[in-house]
């Protein structure tokens, strides 16, 4: 793009690769989904470690829970008629969403032939003969792309199809090069999936119709009177997963891009980064009665590059088709595309009419057979998924929002793994998530430094975390070893003996400093003994801790206190 | 000393002796394409200053004592749907008129590597559809035998070349029976390898499930000779066949005995006298050295051509899609880009390429897809399982390659007339088999007949050992044609 | 299989982008039903239970490793384009302009 507009595409439904639009707000991303690090392309499919974008642990279990934050100032869409309570009008209507996502494969190289993947290098350095589409180049296939696509497949519980069939899909576009599309039509490689979307009230099941594979084309940029072409994305193995029509709400489906999202990282396969592209969405609207059966008539909504532009382009293509109803109109089956600059949609016009894909199986490439083999090694590379650790969390007592935290990015949920395992005894869970989302992230970010090269290892938070439950240190001690630990890397116990850091329990010695405070404070003794002013209760609990820098036992000080000062 | 008619195989033999030097081979036939081909028009292009450095590296190594490849010093003519590295390659078309391709076609590679010299282009319909080389954007080529008739096509460009020794050998491309089509009408051999046994790498595409690579020779054992040295398994085509090739020269054994040919009663229905008479001679000729004749049916022959008809320009309008003048080739001056698209594509394909994109995007419409393409396919099957029985009771099925010798330029009325002109040869491409068009005679008007042998797949070597002994039997021996033959 | 239409002919030769000039249209629709005529027999097969030939020999899909080879350099890539601007390929606009009966979207 060379003149800041939204580049505008057409005839090129259902799959059409849009591009990402203007720049992005830098957080857009991130605070959406924890842990969104810029990162490389990655090599071998190994996505970065998060980089959590906030400390503290309210805005870690925000930044799931919520939808995308939007940008300041610009019109947010609701969904409104006529000007009455959105709520209201949503009683009446509901909205039924189905997405096509489009996601690229983190491979090194293209779909059909060696030339390398990469973002960002300089226009059309990325190609070859076959990318080109020269006449006599022939397509073979890259086995990652299987192996990465049937990570997908088992993790989102498809049926994979034994043998899977390429077809041309044809249109003319100057950013397709052969003037068809090698993807899969009635063959695909995966159908009748689900993927479980993580919502505020739990997991929902959204049943996926197919994920099939199929090649990117290049990008079309538009100045003045010509448009221009750069092939460098041609070729890049994408996989497009199909939603059923089952998303109730543009929330619905924003979360829906997220759990993909969260996924698709989570498994390794691409880093969905939607900025850079790697990740874009269409979506099929329509509206229908509450408590009516039949789909209403549906319209496309294309070019939706951001997280925040799902929400966003389908509250307001909701908003646009109840007003369009409740003033007696109809809604036309049409393709809109999304101009994220104005926040609005537009029907897509095409003389030629009625689009013909011809799709036929592509005569240069025979049926992809899934063997035993490959599945074998598939179930073998596929992690312990993000739904299935996000229960084994909530049973462990870790509350849903800090569950939900620490799924949200695989190393994240790794790391805290490691915590669990380094951890004597199972009651555990709930206060080393604590330590986790609060203290961990709060230093990692402060750092900028990614779960993955955390310098405090899981086992010393663990051991940590035994001081504290043992009562060898108080946890506002234990705060203070953490920071140094996490600085120095020296182990918690030897940082507590060196600068002798453990709680004082003992009794005697406790009801001996109490004696000397409360004989030096009279006043105040007084005043809460026999004025009633209970406020002054903390203030010798302060003097005490004081007094030991902070290592006398709290549940011990503040009984002898209570005895000493009788009441 | 004239080279020109010399086999590939003696050729090789003196080059390896020191009786002639590749150099002086090449200096003859660059000659001799100049003073012969404005006659025929067979080649499009002539690499000269390549072939002299291929041959003067080729004599260097030989005077050095180095090893010399299989092929060194064998002249050799490509098809312009073939794709050469720097040297232009038009498929016959004006759309890619100018075009220079950055690399060569699998078959090209290993011709170099065999130390084959590429004299050229040749000629051919454009992208490879038509059947008489009168589709080409450039030129017409003649029949060396008769210059009022064609060559045959879509090959007609190698076929014509061959025969008036203006190569010793040629590769073409056979999709419906381009090759054998043409070696028929110019009374040279002409080889389709079973799909998947010649790398289609770098082969401009027509039709890609039933395009194939194959030699056009002089000889049945230049055939064996060239098709030895571009087949096998290339893992950068996905249709290539991973199934090792037998030594084909030691296939050529002279011996027919006890070999079963099957003749399809289909195949000898309507046809010319003369074609029904050689193909009768070569059948007795056959017979006579001991093979068996088996009589047999293949019931679906007749819905070969309706089958192909719909098939290879299905696929051609998909596969001819990428010429839009975008990346390469010309492009017409236009305001939008739907334009732009419509009137390069316009300007740049002739009337029969343009006929098969119009049929084959009618084909693959969506409502029609079923009723056309897919029933194709289906009839496809019908034919391979034809085949398959029939091979249960023969080990060749002996045709006639062609319902008549030559025609005369001009001599189809209609485009359905001259699809009607690849009857015989359809099949074998839609089944995937092996196919060699060998001479067996000449008509009363002294134009070549062509005897074809289908076999089973992967079997060319049981049908270039048949091919050869109709080829010693019933063959044009020293008969030459008139165009460079009388040099 | 029904007659073949003077607005089917244009309507192919659009989804083809195939320019031809009235008397073209006029002849390959005469031809094209022509041949299509010729091509009435194969509807009569029955062929319900006999699958589609896609490849003339069975073969499965091979797959090749992920190893990233050196792609062309732009300048290779780009030296037979017809037009350029800089390292991008130039083509008339995608976008119609306002107004023009076009093909793209108008903005």
């Amino acid at each position: 793009m060379t003149d800041g507009k939204p580049p505008i595409e057409r005839g090129r439904s259902p799959s059409p690769p849009a591009e990402p639009s203007g720049p992005l707000p830098p957080d857009s991303l991130r605070s959406s989904i924890a842990g969104e690090g810029p990162g490389d392309a990655p090599a071998g499919g190994n996505p970065r470690g998060m980089t959590p974008s906030r400390p503290g642990r309210q805005t870690q279990a925000d930044g799931l829970a919520q939808g995308a934050p939007r940008e300041p100032g610009k019109e947010i869409p609701a969904a409104t008629a006529g000007g009455r309570d959105p709520a209201k009008v949503l009683e009446e209507w509901e909205p039924v969403i189905g997405l096509e996502v489009h996601v690229q494969l983190a491979t090194h190289s293209k779909i059909f032939s060696p030339s390398a993947v990469e973002f960002g290098a300089p226009p059309n350095s990325l190609t070859d003969p076959l990318v080109l589409g020269l006449p006599g180049t022939l397509p073979v296939f890259n086995q990652a792309v299987l192996q990465l696509a049937l990570r997908l497949g088992v993790a989102t519980s498809s049926q994979i199809r034994a043998r899977s069939r390429f077809a041309r899909k044809h249109y003319f576009y100057p950013d397709l090069p052969k003037g068809y599309q090698i993807s899969q039509f009635d063959e695909p490689l995966c159908e009748n999936g689900h993927l479980d979307v993580i919502l505020r009230g739990g997991l929902k099941r959204i049943k996926l119709q197919r994920i099939h594979l199929e090649e990117d084309a290049g990008k079309t940029s538009h100045v003045g009177a010509e448009s221009h072409v750069d092939l460098n994305r041609a070729g890049v193995p994408l996989v497009e997963v199909v939603s059923a029509p089952e998303l109730l709400s543009a929330e619905e489906a924003g979360e829906f891009m997220r759990s993909l999202h969260r996924l698709v990282r989570w498994l390794e396969i691409s880093e969905g980064d939607m900025e850079k592209g790697q990740m874009r969405c269409d979506a099929n609207v329509s509206i229908r009665r509450r408590g009516e059966d039949r789909l209403g008539t549906r319209t496309e909504l294309k070019n939706i590059n951001s997280f925040r532009f799902v929400e966003n382009a389908i509250e307001h293509e909701i908003a646009r088709q109840i007003r369009l109803i409740e003033s007696g109109e109809r809604i036309v089956r049409e393709t809109r595309l999304w101009d994220a600059e104005r926040g609005q949609s537009q029907p897509m016009r095409s003389k030629e009419e009625a689009n013909d894909y011809r799709y036929f199986p592509d005569p240069d490439l025979p049926p992809l057979v899934v063997d035993g083999q490959i599945m074998a090694q598939t179930l073998r590379s596929l992690p312990e998924l993000p739904n299935v650790r996000f229960d084994r969390y909530q049973k462990l007592g870790i509350s849903a929002d800090d569950a939900r935290t620490l799924v949200s990015e695989r190393s994240l949920a790794d790391y805290f793994d490691a915590v669990l395992a380094a951890h004597p005894g199972e009651r555990s869970g709930r206060m080393l998530a604590n330590w986790v989302l609060t203290e961990l992230l709060g230093a990692l970010h402060a750092r900028a430094t990614p779960v993955a090269q955390s310098p405090m290892a899981p086992a010393a938070l663990s051991a940590l975390v035994v001081l504290v439950e043992n009562g060898t240190i108080s946890g506002k001690i234990g705060k203070d070893v953490f920071e140094e630990c996490f600085r120095t890397g020296e182990a918690p116990a030897a940082i507590v003996e060196r600068r002798g850091l453990q709680q004082i329990s003992d009794t005697g010695a406790l009801w001996e400093i109490i004696n000397r405070i409360v004989a030096a404070n009279p006043k105040q003794a007084e005043a809460y003994t026999v004025g009633g002013k209970d406020g002054l209760f903390g203030f010798f609990v302060g003097q005490v801790m004081k007094e030991t820098q902070g290592r006398a036992n709290p549940v011990i000080t503040s009984d002898l206190l209570h005895k000493r000062l009788g009441r | 000393m004239s080279f020109a008619f010399w086999s590939a195989a003696d050729t090789v033999r003196r080059v390896a002796a020191g009786e002639v030097t590749t150099a002086q081979i090449v200096d003859t036939m660059v000659e001799r394409i100049a003073a012969i081909d404005g006659q025929l028009g067979a080649y499009l292009a002539v690499d000269a200053i390549g072939a002299r450095a291929a041959a003067a590296d080729i004599d260097r190594r030989r005077a050095a004592g180095q090893p010399i490849g299989p092929l060194a010093g064998v002249t050799i003519a490509l098809k312009d749907v073939l794709v050469t590295r720097g040297l232009a390659t038009t498929a016959g078309s004006k759309i890619l008129q100018g075009w220079l391709p950055p690399y060569d076609a699998c078959v090209v590679e290993r011709l170099r590597a065999a130390d084959a010299i590429v004299l050229g282009k040749v000629n051919c319909d454009e992208f490879a559809m038509g059947s008489s080389t009168e589709n080409s954007a450039y030129q017409p080529t003649r029949n060396p035998w008769n210059p009022e008739r064609v060559p045959g096509g879509s090959s007609g460009g190698s076929s014509a070349a061959v025969a008036a020794g203006l190569c010793a050998a040629s590769l073409g491309t056979d999709t419906g029976g381009s090759i054998r089509q043409p070696a028929a009408f110019c009374g040279v051999v002409g080889l389709k390898p079973t799909y998947g046994r010649v790398s289609r790498r770098g082969v401009v595409a027509f039709a890609s499930s039933l395009d194939q690579v194959g030699p056009v020779t002089r000889t049945v054992a230049d055939a064996a000779l060239v098709l030895q040295a571009i087949a096998g398994f290339d893992p950068r085509d996905s249709t290539s066949l991973d199934h090792p090739v037998p030594a084909l020269g030691d296939a050529l054994t002279g011996d027919v005995a006890g070999l079963r040919i099957g003749l399809p009663q289909e195949y000898f229905q309507a046809m010319d006298d003369d074609v029904r008479a050689a193909i009768a001679r070569t059948a007795s000729a056959l017979v006579e050295r001991g093979a068996e004749i088996v009589e047999l049916s293949l019931p679906h022959t007749e819905l070969a051509l309706p089958a192909y008809y719909l098939i290879a320009p299905a696929e051609a309008s998909s596969n001819l899609a990428r010429f839009d003048g975008v990346r390469y080739g010309q492009r017409a001056a236009a305001g939008d880009l739907t334009e732009m698209y419509a009137r390069t594509r316009g300007a740049g394909f002739g009337p029969e390429v343009k006929r098969r994109i119009m049929l084959g995007t009618y084909a693959l419409r969506s409502g029609y897809y079923d009723a056309y393409y897919k029933k194709a396919q289906q009839i496809r099957t019908l034919i391979k399982r034809d085949f398959d029985k029939a091979f249960r009771y023969c080990d060749v099925i002996l045709t006639p390659t062609t319902p008549t010798p030559a025609f005369a330029f001009g001599a189809k009325a209609t485009p359905y007339d001259m699809y009607l002109a690849d009857v015989f040869t359809l099949s074998c491409n839609l089944a995937g088999l092996p196919g060699i068009s060998v001479p067996c005679g000449l008509s009363g008007d002294g134009l070549p007949i062509g005897a074809q042998l289908l076999g089973k797949p992967l079997d060319e070597a049981t049908l270039l050992r048949a091919a050869q002994v109709i080829e010693t039997a019933v063959g044009l021996g020293d008969r030459r044609p008139p165009i460079g033959g009388a040099a | 299989m029904p007659a073949l239409t003077r607005k089917e002919v244009e309507d192919i030769a659009l989804l083809a982008r195939l320019h031809l000039g009235s008397d073209e249209l006029e002849r390959m629709q005469g031809e094209l039903a022509a041949i299509l005529d010729h091509f009435q027999t194969i509807a009569a097969v029955d062929t319900a239970d006999v699958p589609a030939m896609t490849h003339a020999v069975p073969m499965d899909l091979r797959l090749r490793a992920d190893v990233a080879e050196p792609s062309l350099p732009a300048e290779a890539a780009l030296a037979a384009a017809p037009r350029r601007s800089g390292d991008l390929i130039a083509v008339p606009s995608s976008i119609a302009p306002p107004g023009k009966s076009g093909t793209g979207t108008e903005p």
